[in-house]
């Protein structure tokens, strides 16, 4: 019997399209691992040549972003931090925004009747269906408009300026514009939420003596957020990576538009690129693990 | 509207020059993104590594940066080449990490247990891979796909804003900038553009997920 302890389970290793490798298949693994490692060897290696046959591992390049007693690292880290705050900042406040507008389209949606739910569903893809650079183009061109004035009967005119606003006009084009976009999908992530409870949950509370609003406030929204929060973490990922598309358009100044100037000064593209890369996948995949923590743990509360 | 019904066939012409540089970017992403997936499902760790580390790079990266990259950074290493060309590329590597995902989850739903049932009752690979596992994957493999797609199609518009010309966005600018129309109603023309392709494809994916939906 001390044989068969021994063993590896048989599902050890198994896919749906492969099975466990016996003795043989285990070869032709290591073989073809081998191979595959020769080969992306080879491509780093020829990148890397690449890279230093154009002279971008010199000190002029890489100094101001990783020493730092380079005279410009203090004042280029400055730059990125100020830019990556303003990054954040955008972002935290256009997912804030999109929760509260896209819970109450969400609602709106779920406890409407057929004639009313049409606009909102319509509503719904129309905003789901643009690009966000439209989006956040659209809501700038708005505000243009608005800061010149819209005439009223009479003499009386119609002024609304985003610059009254904290944080002034360019910030709030973007977080507007990304609200826009980002409302509608968590009023659909607010429905799907909804729609996944079990049927008895709501029959229950109507069962109570609560008014379908009651049940749907009490009842049946406690429980959808929290089977929601991990795809509201998830799209927070979404809308940070969203805020550098005002880097094309120009106005607000986040990390990537900020990049730009230090690339300006410079003239180091390659590596403030990559330092800023490394910025954004190590926040959003800190993100993303968090979200799938969520997930795991909810999952865990919830099973029992 | 005026603007839309007079430039007409610039709009047309800017929508046509949105397609195509969608169905280039689908033919590109779905080649790259399946070759991801296969290094993914691979037995061979350092495919796997490889193609993990490249979904992780590229998913938690703006696809802004990525175009960044390609039009201010290839340059530095003696890769010259058009914007549209960038643009395409930087699209291409953007949309296949999310290909790659959608396929490998679709693979990933099938159980064990069918590929297991298959070769039980005698199928060989082939049989059990054409017959029984990749049937229910692609199954799985469509809504995800589909809405990869959708999103392509939409982001197409970042490479108009960046420069790339011709589509959809950039007969927008063309027309409220150059022209001096003013830019709300060009705009809203292009929305309606982008949202004749959103909106059916969104629905017609609806329809498909319904048909092909497999009861697990």
């Amino acid at each position: 019997m001390k044989a068969l302890t021994t063993l590896k389970p048989p599902e050890h290793g198994a896919t749906v399209l492969f099975d466990a490798p016996g003795p043989r298949a285990r070869r032709r693994t290591l073989m073809f691992s081998v191979i595959a490692a020769v080969a992306v060897l080879a491509v780093i290696g020829v990148a890397i040549l690449q890279l230093v046959r154009s002279g971008q591992f010199s000190y002029a390049k890489w100094g101001p972003l990783i020493d730092p007693t380079n005279e410009y690292f203090a004042h280029v880290w400055a730059r990125l931090g100020d830019g990556f705050l303003r990054t954040l900042i955008a972002a935290v406040l256009a997912i804030a925004l999109s929760l509260i507008i896209g819970v109450a389209i969400g609602v709106a949606r779920i406890s409407a009747g057929r004639i009313t739910r049409t606009p909102i569903v319509a509503f719904i893809e129309l905003f789901r269906g643009l690009p966000v650079i439209l989006a956040i183009y659209l809501v700038s061109r708005l505000a243009d408009e608005f800061r010149v004035g819209v005439p009223l009967p009479g003499d009386n005119v119609l002024r609304f300026d985003l610059s009254v606003l904290p944080g002034g006009d360019l910030l709030w084009v973007l977080v507007i514009g990304l609200t826009a976009y980002n409302s509608v999908i968590i009023a659909e992530i607010v429905r799907s939420g909804v729609v996944s409870l079990p049927k008895g949950q709501n029959e229950a509370a109507l069962a109570l003596g609560l008014t379908r609003w009651q049940s749907l406030r009490m009842i049946l929204l406690p429980q959808a957020f929290r089977v929601m929060l991990p795809a509201l973490i998830s799209q927070l990922v979404v809308v940070l990576k969203d805020t550098s598309l005002i880097a094309v358009l120009g106005g607000y100044i986040e990390l990537l538009k900020m990049s730009r100037l230090v690339i300006e000064n410079l003239a180091n593209p390659i590596q403030v690129y990559v330092v800023v890369a490394a910025i954004f996948i190590a926040v959003n995949y800190a993100l993303t693990k968090f979200a799938e923590y969520v997930e795991r743990t909810l999952a865990a509360r919830t099973s029992g | 509207m005026g603007v839309v019904i007079d430039n007409f066939d610039l709009y047309l012409s800017g929508f046509l020059t949105s397609v195509m540089i969608c169905l280039w970017g689908l033919i590109g992403s779905l080649i790259l993104g399946v070759i991801i997936a296969t290094f993914r499902v691979s037995p061979i760790p350092i495919l796997k590594w490889v193609g993990s580390a490249y979904v992780t790079v590229v998913r938690n990266t703006p696809l802004t940066l990525v175009l960044f990259f390609f039009a201010f950074g290839l340059p530095e290493l003696g890769i010259n080449t058009s914007y549209y060309a960038f643009g395409l590329a930087a699209l291409i590597i953007y949309t296949s990490a999310f290909v790659c995902e959608a396929v490998r989850s679709g693979i990933n739903s099938v159980s064990a247990g069918q590929a297991e049932a298959a070769r039980s009752i005698g199928l060989g690979f082939g049989q059990s891979l054409t017959l029984v596992v990749l049937p229910q994957a692609m199954r799985t493999v469509v809504p995800p796909l589909g809405s990869v797609i959708i999103a392509m199609f939409k982001n197409s518009a970042v490479l108009g804003a960046f420069g790339v010309g011709g589509d959809l966005w950039s007969t927008g600018m063309d027309l409220s900038s150059a022209q001096g129309y003013a830019p709300l109603p060009v705009f809203i023309g292009v929305a309606v553009g982008y949202l004749c392709i959103t909106i059916p494809s969104g629905l017609a994916l609806q329809v498909i997920e319904r048909k092909v939906a497999i009861a697990r």
